[in-house]
């Protein structure tokens, strides 16, 4: 089984973010950056199949060099390999753009690869976009936000989330599938993994390798603004026996927010 | 013209679906075109009548004995045939589960970019402006997309239903939709309902929520019985409670679960962690029910009571019962 996890490095979800609106970009100072959350429960999910069947697991990782220590912690979690594909554009909140250089990458880099694994989002774009584009980009099928996964030798079923409910996808392989949590339980990095991550080369590829041109990848989102929400003003505080509090909030609630 | 996609779920049309129409509706005149619904699947015709006092314009129905069962593939392969052959300006989507689903493989089939989870939308110099939280709500992006048809997903319970139009008729334009064999490779073999009818807390009126406050899962059942007083409503939870296991992550509101913008959110027992305010924060009306009074969760709140909740939850009941029942 060769399975592919593409993880994307991001603002822990404690950061408090704040803007550089000369540049409408994120500041970073400051920032304790992760592999997103969802993005751990897929190597979970990579590492528990490799375990069941055999196989690889491989990272892929698109971003700049300060993303390596993501890939590093992969591999002490127990990844096989891992891989950089450099690109040094600053955050576009274009998901056909990262589809391409994936769907790119796994053409010219992975050929054979059985399974593709993403988070279902990355915690701070929340696009949702990357792994429905790719599987349209590579013409495979999809099954998106799985909370249980099952897979056979040609062919996969997943348990994913929908309002009210779960639906049962099926699917053959090879197939994009996007973690939810509930997936899995994401183990701790041994300190042998640790040790053995530091050791491993992780190759980096630049967007020329995959025979991007300069001008292919201008981005399809024009930014016209970044901020931060309204604070939201204080409102009624009400102390006092739980009685008397109680009454009063039912009655602010029926005849002054009018929300019940 | 403005198409939106219009997702079935048993039958049913969602309401969700219905809020991106109205705001096409809204939308289209300013720039000079008109709206579409577009249906997909098998035996649409009863459906595309309903859509009638919704849409009085163009109902698509691409009909295939292949898109019985949804599939990513399938549907995104009739929609985008669909968009190349009739050229709309825009192409919206709820973001729902289907919606989140389909309209990224609908945009990468067409080479166009994407607006996801949209918040609100205008028109600036003949194009859309699309707004969108990001950081699950701890900022707010906008931006133009510069390609064509401008596609998005708007957030379900955002944008506002509008009345619908009396008498109005459909206009249903049906296309049989031609898949190749062996096209779709997934596809969805089976729905499971979950056991109770409890309705997601991205598309309840009324959430209530419990965190560590709670101190068990068992006490989430003060919760459910508020809820059931109130109609549109679901119970949620705090990212400590669901890692805790005392209720399913579904329920779980932050930035590591769901983003929900109700008309009434009430946070029982629960902090307020920035991760947990990002997620809830763009509620009409917050409610906090905490017995620490430095918690930072009333800093967000409109209204709040600084008490233990097991006194107050029973008591906000009776209360809520007594104000029903006028």
């Amino acid at each position: 089984m060769n399975i592919l996890v593409f993880v994307k490095r991001v603002p822990d979800t404690e950061s408090r973010i704040r803007i550089r609106h000369e540049t409408r970009s994120i500041v970073e100072d400051g920032l304790n950056f992760v592999a997103s959350p969802y993005d751990e429960f897929a190597v979970e999910e990579a590492l528990r199949l490799k375990e069941a069947r055999g196989g690889t697991v491989r990272i892929v990782c698109v971003g700049r060099e300060d993303a390596i220590p993501v890939l590093r912690k992969c591999l002490a979690m127990g990844a096989d390999e891992a891989m950089l594909v450099r690109d040094d554009a600053a955050e576009t909140y274009d998901g056909l753009r990262t589809a391409r250089i994936i769907a790119r990458a796994v053409e010219r880099k992975f050929a054979g690869a059985d399974l593709l694994l993403f988070g279902k989002q990355s915690v701070g774009a929340d696009l949702s976009q990357v792994p429905a584009m790719t599987a349209e980009l590579l013409g495979l099928p999809q099954a998106n936000v799985v909370t249980k996964l099952e897979i056979g030798e040609d062919a996969g079923t997943a348990l994913r989330e929908v309002e009210g409910g779960t639906e049962k996808v099926v699917f053959s392989l090879p197939a994009v599938v996007s973690a939810q949590k509930g997936l899995n339980e994401p183990r701790y990095e041994t300190l042998k993994g640790i040790m053995a991550a530091k050791k491993k080369e992780i190759p980096v590829v630049k967007l020329e390798d995959l025979g991007f041109g300069p001008a292919e990848l201008a981005s399809k989102v024009v930014i016209t603004g970044l901020d931060v929400p309204l604070q939201r003003q204080a409102g009624k505080i009400l102390q006092g026996d739980p009685a008397g509090t109680s009454r009063e909030l039912i009655a602010l609630l029926h005849s002054e927010a009018k929300v019940i | 013209m403005i198409a939106v996609f219009v997702e079935i779920r048993e039958g049913k049309i969602k309401k969700s679906s219905l809020e991106a129409l109205s705001e096409a509706k809204r939308r289209a005149p300013e720039l000079g075109t008109d709206t579409a619904a577009v249906l997909v699947g098998a035996g649409l015709e009863g459906l595309a009548s309903e859509l009638g006092p919704h849409c009085p314009g163009k109902v698509f129905c691409l009909e295939s004995p292949a898109l019985a069962d949804y599939s990513a593939q399938g549907y995104g392969r009739a929609i985008c045939d669909l968009v190349r052959e009739t050229k709309p300006t825009a192409l919206f989507f709820a973001a729902t589960a289907m919606g989140k689903d389909l309209a990224p493989r609908v945009a990468a089939g067409l080479g166009v970019g994407l607006a996801s989870d949209c918040t609100k939308i205008a028109v600036k110099d003949g194009t859309f402006e699309f707004t969108r939280p990001i950081y699950a709500g701890k900022a707010i992006l906008s931006f133009t997309l510069s390609s064509t048809p401008q596609i998005a997903t708007l957030r379900p319970n955002v944008f506002p239903l509008e009345a619908q139009a009396a008498g109005g008729r459909a206009e249903v334009v049906k296309k049989s939709i031609e898949i190749p064999e062996g096209f779709i490779k997934g596809r969805v073999a089976e729905v499971l309902k979950e056991e109770s009818a409890e309705i997601d807390v991205t598309e309840a009126d009324v959430v209530i929520s419990g965190g560590r406050g709670l101190k068990g899962p068992e006490n989430f059942v003060l919760l459910r019985e508020l809820a059931a007083l109130i109609p549109r409503s679901a119970v949620g939870a705090s990212r400590s409670a669901v890692d805790s296991g005392w209720i399913g992550h579904q329920h779980q509101v932050g930035q590591t679960g769901k983003t929900v913008s109700p008309n009434l959110y009430i946070a029982v027992g629960i902090s307020g962690a920035i991760q947990h305010l990002a997620g809830m924060s763009s509620s009409k009306c917050i409610v906090a029910i905490n017995k620490d009074p430095e918690a930072p969760i009333f800093k967000v709140a409109d209204y709040g009571i600084v008490g233990d909740l097991f006194e107050v939850i029973p008591r906000l009941k009776d209360e809520l019962k007594k104000v029903l029942a006028e």
